[in-house]
């Protein structure tokens, strides 16, 4: 199972390396580079090296997991982070979690998974550990020149050339603040999401949380328990779904659905209807009314967060309007005095090795605009990986992805027909949606419906092999 | 075998196997030689004992990480009357993954059967398929013509009965024959209609090796349908003349399991796709 490229690292080869600004570049051959070591990083490696490439990872932590390690500074979870989707639905599709886990394990034992998994089909060997990728630059040939260093900038950077390159940096690691009036005057403390690690953080104060993200709502149930009091801001209505109806995971029950093909409309229904029998009419406890279906926002699956408005732990209130300097005013021009104020107000992605155009961003937004959220127009060797969010787990997805892209780095030296006209499928189908119409907002850029997402990338798999 | 990747599995996701208490036997070897662990999947009515009698200890003395496995409703893993093939192919891979590393499966019987569809949900190192039954309505045809009294009654829900003459060679000394039959439990009677009815394996993910080996005196496994198992996977059947169903319980176990390990040790290279 072995190839030529996969004993020698990249040590710089005098021999072939062209130069680039004076400095030599060292040519990796075949070999793809694959941007991270967390969950979509590791199956990528995994995928390639299955398809016979070489490897080589770029990781600028110490070890394997990403976001779910959370050691690593720019790990987003929490003492207390579960997953949102049940088991089947989140396990890599061939290698599953162990079946005496529960329904939804925690991220200790999420870390746990990626761990076994790299040690399981030997992805360490591939791994640069402790090392950051400061640039990524396309060169002729549809090749790319990767230019790493130490992580924290310490070293020399060197540069590499690879055939191909996979984008798995994640896009959960970058806190997006909103701006509010006032805020620079405001006493109180205030932290995002990002850095609330332990309900230890809460413990006696009076906490604002705002955002109704399931990171929000985790936050505002644990200040329930912990905080002296706690408010609830969000910008509008959500439906909160449990995660159990029917005696079984919610996510499984709405698959039962969804592989009968019930359509859309119906299933809104169903959905509206069982909330309406289980967590019944949100408006009573003073939450606003959605103003939304259900399946148009990214769901929220969280039991505890309605029980606790009901117990009165905590108090719904609406979005923020302006900071006092020691008070918060609402937009219904309440005014509430927190001690401290938690935005779960989410995450942007970043790519700041990377030019934006490469990735479709010419207004500078942020957005990549590619197709199946992986391709890009006019660079067939470069692929995203797990840039999604779906309405459910998010590494089938990233497994799936990679599969797409080993097979079509292979079909471009067999079939170079077959992977022409994946080029052209791409640039035609840039950024198609997978889901139900979703409120316009940084948080749905890459909303994806899971089933309508994993048939797309079916049938782009089976129009790649020509069957 | 269908031929197309499936990656929507939506009945699968909502309706996830239920788990059931394993038996997984090991034998390993003292020192750690970095050669891939094997996971030995025995056909109906076996259990993991059907390894643990010689094949374990022999693997593990060559160096390989050996573990078999009994199927739900067989040897001593939980008890599972409506056990499907879907139910053991979750066992089957459930405890491949389980394994520190990629793991070689070795399926016998009709677990060669399971094996081939685990390893459309796992991607095994290598896979070896021991005198397989892999199923369809030619097997029944095979079964009824050389044992009746035992697969009739299957039909109607019974087990599906093996008598020693087709299990064992005459090599083997009678008292251990029966000794080995007296052990033999039964499949579920739904997953021995699948073996029959059921939906064909998925083709394999992560380009496995595959290696066929048999019997031509197989009497469950006639020597056309281990050419035509082997045709499946591109390539041509290792034989054993003279040997019974029971390859790992016969008399002469050391030659075919020996065979498997030296092929391993070749390091065969992923098959072509």
């Amino acid at each position: 199972m072995s190839s030529s490229t996969d004993l020698g690292r990249p040590d710089p080869d005098p021999t072939v390396a062209p130069t680039r600004d004076g400095r030599p570049v060292s040519d990796r051959g075949d070999t793809v580079c694959v941007i991270g070591a967390g969950a979509s990083g590791l199956t990528a490696v995994k995928n390639l090296r299955e398809a016979g490439f070489g490897v080589d990872c770029y990781e600028r932590e110490t070890g394997v997991g990403g976001a779910w390690n959370w050691r690593h500074d720019r790990s987003p979870v929490y003492a207390s982070t579960h997953l949102i989707s049940s088991r089947p639905f989140t396990q890599f599709p061939d290698f599953p979690m162990p079946d005496d886990w529960p329904d939804y394990p925690h991220h200790a034992q999420l870390l746990s998974y990626f761990e076994r998994y790299a040690d399981h089909f030997d992805l360490r060997q591939h791994v640069w550990f402790g090392t950051e990728v400061v640039r990524v630059e396309s060169v002729e040939g549809d090749r790319w020149d990767v230019t790493t260093r130490s992580t924290g900038g310490y070293g020399p950077e060197r540069t590499s050339r690879y055939a191909a390159v996979v984008l798995a940096n994640g896009h959960n690691w970058s806190p997006k603040l909103p701006r509010y009036e006032g805020l620079e005057q405001f006493r109180g403390e205030v932290m995002h999401a990002s850095s609330y690690k332990d309900p230890a953080q809460l413990r006696g104060k009076r906490v604002l949380v705002v955002g109704a993200g399931n990171t929000g709502c985790d936050i505002a149930v644990e200040a329930a328990q912990q905080a002296s009091r706690c408010w609830h801001a969000t910008r509008r209505g959500y439906w909160y779904a449990p995660k159990y109806v029917f005696g079984r995971p919610a996510d499984q029950v709405n698959d039962t659905l969804l592989a009968l093909r019930v359509p859309l409309r119906v299933r809104q229904w169903l959905y509206h209807w069982t909330l309406r029998l289980t967590v019944g009419d949100l408006t009573r406890f003073g939450l606003p009314r959605p103003d939304h279906r259900v399946y148009e926002t990214h769901p929220i699956a969280n039991s505890q967060l309605v029980y606790y408005v009901g117990h009165g732990e905590i108090t719904p209130v609406p979005d923020i309007a302006r900071f006092g300097d020691r008070t918060v005013e609402l937009t219904d021009g309440r005014e509430i005095d927190p001690e401290l104020v938690v935005f779960a107000t989410g995450y942007l992605p970043r790519f700041e090795f990377l030019e934006g155009k490469v990735l479709g961003d010419a207004d500078g937004s942020g957005r990549p605009r590619l197709w199946l959220n992986a391709f890009t127009a006019g660079h067939p060797t470069l692929a995203v990986v797990g840039l999604v969010q779906p309405d459910s787990g998010i590494f089938p997805i990233s497994h799936w992805q990679s599969v797409l892209f080993a097979r079509l780095l292979t079909l471009r030296t067999t079939h170079p027909d077959r992977a022409a006209a994946f080029g052209r499928r791409v640039a035609a189908g840039l950024g198609e949606r997978y889901s139900a119409k979703v409120k316009d907002s940084t948080r749905h850029w890459f909303e994806v419906g899971h089933a309508d997402y994993l048939r797309a990338l079916q049938r782009a798999l089976h129009d790649l092999e020509g069957k | 075998m269908a031929e197309r990747v499936r990656v929507v599995r939506g009945w699968e996701w909502a309706r996830p196997e239920r788990p059931a208490r394993r038996e997984v036997l090991a034998a390993v070897p003292e020192l750690d030689q970095a050669k891939p662990p094997l996971l030995f999947v025995p056909g109906f009515g076996h259990g993991a004992w059907a390894f643990a009698e010689h094949w374990l200890g022999h693997a593990a003395g060559r160096g390989f990480p050996a573990y078999a496995l009994s199927l739900r409703g067989h040897g001593g893993s939980e008890p599972a009357p409506g056990a499907t093939l879907r139910s053991y192919t979750h066992d089957v891979v459930q405890a491949a993954a389980g394994l520190p590393r990629q793991t070689v499966l070795v399926g016998h019987g009709a677990g060669a059967r399971v094996v081939a569809h685990a390893l459309a949900r796992y991607p095994a190192r290598a896979a070896v398929l021991v005198a397989p039954v892999l199923g369809g309505w030619g097997t029944f045809g095979t079964a009824l013509r050389r044992n009746p009294a035992g697969t009739l009654p299957a039909v109607f829900g019974a087990g599906l009965r093996l008598n020693r003459r087709q299990l064992f060679s005459r090599e083997l000394p009678d008292a251990e024959a029966r000794r080995y039959v007296s052990r033999l439990g039964r499949a579920g009677r739904r997953a021995q209609w699948q073996l029959l009815t059921g939906r064909q394996p998925e083709p394999a993910v992560g380009r496995p090796p595959v290696l066929v080996l048999g019997s031509p005196d197989d009497r469950v496994v006639p020597a056309a349908a281990l050419t035509r198992a082997a045709r499946r996977y591109a390539s041509a059947p290792l034989l054993f003349p003279g040997m019974g169903h029971d390859l790992m319980l016969d008399a002469r176990w050391r030659e075919p399991i020996d065979a498997i390990l030296d092929w391993l040790d070749k390091d065969p290279t992923p098959a072509h796709g």
